[in-house]
């Protein structure tokens, strides 16, 4: 099904480098699942006590928490400071984020790894510059309800009072996003280029393809 | 063409240039490790589909393993099933698996290059930002998440664009008891966290000419703490004399012609890089962190930040956070810090040289009486042997240290090794992000050196001053 418009709450977070360990602390990385991991996102600045995989114990929200507080606890797009995502590779930062409900998030740089996971799994990443994102926070400071409307197809956010940021992506990123494409499937068509590739280099380069161990 | 070391490899591993100018490139070498794999596996067996070539891929489990009475084995519900389901998939498809009393057993960015599967030249990937590490072996080594860890299983491939060419050149050598640890946490407080993003460093010069592999793995590692997901060291006569010694260097059939394709991976004079630092390694001090992002460092004679004195508010605030998390005061010094807990272990430095450096700074000597707790984790099954048969296992344990088993313990504590709320460690791991160690736990990054100097006196001190 093809995704084109995100709309929803925008929840502003003023920090800068924000790693994956923050959005997902290592407790949680013990799960051998892709899902349920929403409950923890952000879980050292949610929760008083640190929390544990699949426990029923309940926990004391930190009630100055953005994530706590309402219209923000319904968010559906993560504004944030300079390189979102910087630290550990792992998948389950954009798994917590999708599972939480945020599509979007909006920062004037992300680091490497998380940018690619993110267009994995349909998590739109949305580079600004500088100047435009510190607009949104101060904007977002003045009112707690601010919804923003993403056109992924058009390119386009616009405000509660209509004023319209054109945002870039690159145009494979943004059918990822808009169709959620089976990357393996479309790799695998290519078989016969990595086959021949292969036997090229069994030829040229020998001692890779042998077993460790028993070479 | 005039090239350099990344455009080399790219190219020679390049399948097809995709229409929007990402590249399909062969992976020579996938490592998998237990947290980052399962849902690769599930996704293939969902799809019914196989895993392209067994032979490339390695498996150990790290991460989340104790690193204690090991004969009992994970008594951690949770961790147990996790490390279960690497050893099935491993069984399923026929993928050679290092089991937790193999003496092959280790930290995955150790075990690589120590056994020889980290090979010049070659591509390798592994689901942790930190296979950096295995750049320093003119590998282009770079992590990946668990949706590419699935694609490369399934393909042998992976579909990437080209980053730019950063250039890091280091002139001189460094001073006695400054480390490689040192220069780069030297180089991202130069650069920032966010420095490479976008990049491919190439470490070069004079000092790094002079380093071992192992001191240059520790730089690569920590690449990924500058943003850039890969760092590269042209080989050279230390690469090909640590790879002779290798329990998986080709065999004499290929090694001939290994050789002649590995003398051709250094950037060409007048290669072009898009982007270019010069340090001057004889003005790297000891550094230790102070906050909670590895660019916050200092060294060792200096105070710690007042975050009035930065000029933007975003920088203030965030400076101003850190000081809180880590419960220190602008313009203190960073010697009068008191430790609770010393970590000497993890992907950056956990290797027998590492061990040798700290064990011969504690020999003799006691771990101070405010240590609640100082552990050594050797990187791996034959670093720990190593270290036993030059006795410096028991230099460690006379000292006051715990000796354990390899694994990735307290660099992340996903198994039992932890910091307690507040408590204060020096580590000579990679992180110092908030929590990582343990929730509200505060971490200090220095050298092996340095944090073992650190356990001696209870807090930090200027090693160059102590030996
Ligand atoms: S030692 Fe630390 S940084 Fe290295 S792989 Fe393990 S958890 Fe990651």
């Amino acid at each position: 099904m093809k995704k084109t418009i995100i709309k929803g709450q925008v929840i502003p977070i003023n920090e800068s480098n924000i790693d994956t360990d923050i959005i997902i602390p290592k407790q949680y990385l013990k799960s051998i699942k892709k899902t349920g991991f929403g409950p923890y996102l952000f879980d050292s600045w949610r929760y008083e006590e640190p929390g544990e995989l699949d426990s029923k114990v309940s926990r004391t929200p930190k009630s100055k928490f953005i994530l706590n507080k309402k219209p923000y606890s319904n968010g559906k797009i993560l504004l944030v400071g300079d390189n979102f995502g910087c630290g550990s590779s792992r998948e389950h930062a954009v798994w917590a984020i999708k599972d939480y409900g945020i599509d979007a998030v909006i920062s004037p740089s992300f680091a490497d790894i998380f940018f690619r996971n993110s267009i994995k799994n349909q998590l739109l990443p949305i580079k600004l510059e500088k100047q435009n994102i510190i607009n949104l926070f101060s904007e977002c400071l003045s009112s707690n309800q601010y919804e923003l409307t993403i056109d992924i197809e058009k390119q386009t956010i616009t405000s509660p009072n209509n004023e319209i940021i054109k945002f870039d992506i690159d145009a494979n990123d943004k059918d990822r996003i808009m169709f959620g494409y089976d990357d393996i499937e479309l790799t695998l068509k290519n078989k016969d280029k990595i086959l021949s590739y292969e036997n090229n280099m069994k030829k040229n380069k020998p001692w890779l393809f042998k077993r460790d161990n028993e070479k | 063409m005039k090239q350099t070391l990344y455009d080399k490899i790219w190219d020679e591993h390049q399948v097809l240039v995709n229409n929007d100018q990402s590249s399909l490139l062969y992976i020579d070498k996938h490592l998998i490790h237990e947290v980052t794999s399962p849902q690769a596996f599930d996704g293939l067996s969902m799809q019914k589909r196989d895993v392209w070539n067994t032979e490339t891929i390695v498996a150990v489990s790290d991460h989340n393993v104790p690193t204690t009475n090991r004969n009992l084995g994970i008594t951690d519900k949770i961790s147990k099933l996790q490390v279960e389901t690497l050893i099935n998939n491993c069984k399923k498809h026929n993928i050679n698996y290092f089991d937790l009393n193999d003496i092959n057993q280790g930290i995955v960015h150790v075990i690589g290059p120590e056994l020889g599967i980290t090979q010049p030249g070659m591509t390798l990937v592994c689901g942790d930002s930190h296979t950096s590490t295995h750049g320093a072996i003119a590998a282009l080594a770079f992590g990946i998440g668990t949706s590419d860890v699935e694609h490369v299983l399934a393909t042998q491939c992976i579909n990437l664009k080209k980053e730019k060419n950063y250039k890091i050149c280091i002139n001189n050598i460094l001073n006695d008891h400054v480390t490689s640890k040192d220069l780069i946490l030297y180089i991202i407080k130069t650069i920032g966290t966010s420095g490479g993003t976008g990049y491919t460093f190439e470490f070069m010069g004079d000092c790094i000419d002079n380093l071992s592999i192992e001191a240059r793995m520790t730089i690569c590692n920590m690449s990924i703490e500058a943003g850039a997901k890969s760092g590269l060291i042209a080989f050279d006569d230390t690469t090909l004399n640590y790879l002779l010694k290798r329990k998986n260097c080709p065999s004499k059939i290929y090694i001939d012609n290994a050789i002649k394709y590995w003398e051709t991976l250094h950037s060409d004079e007048g290669a072009v890089f898009e982007n270019e630092i010069v340090i001057d390694a004889d003005k790297v001090t000891p550094q230790v962190t102070w906050g909670t992002s590895p660019e916050m460092a200092l060294s060792i004679n200096e105070k710690i930040p007042n975050p009035e004195n930065f000029k933007t508010i975003d920088k203030q605030q965030s400076y101003q956070r850190a000081l809180d998390y880590m419960g220190l005061q602008p313009n203190q010094d960073i010697k009068s810090i008191m430790l609770d807990k010393i970590f000497i272990g993890s992907c950056t430095n956990s290797r027998i040289e590492d061990l040798r450096m700290a064990a011969q700074i504690v020999s003799g000597k006691e771990i101070a009486k405010n240590i609640k707790q100082a552990i050594v984790v050797p990187g791996s099954g034959h670093v720990k042997a190593q270290a036993e048969s030059e006795g410096i296992d028991q230099i460690f344990i006379q000292s006051g240290f715990e000796w354990r088993d390899p694994g990735c313990s307290m660099c992340l504590g996903m198994n039992e090794d932890q910091l307690e709320p507040y408590e204060r460690c020096a580590s000579t791991s990679n992180r110092n992000f908030e929590g990582r160690q343990g929730d509200k736990g505060r971490t200090h990054l220095a050298s092996p050196a340095m944090v073992a100097l650190a356990a001696i006196k209870g807090h930090f001190d200027d090693i160059t001053e102590h030996m």
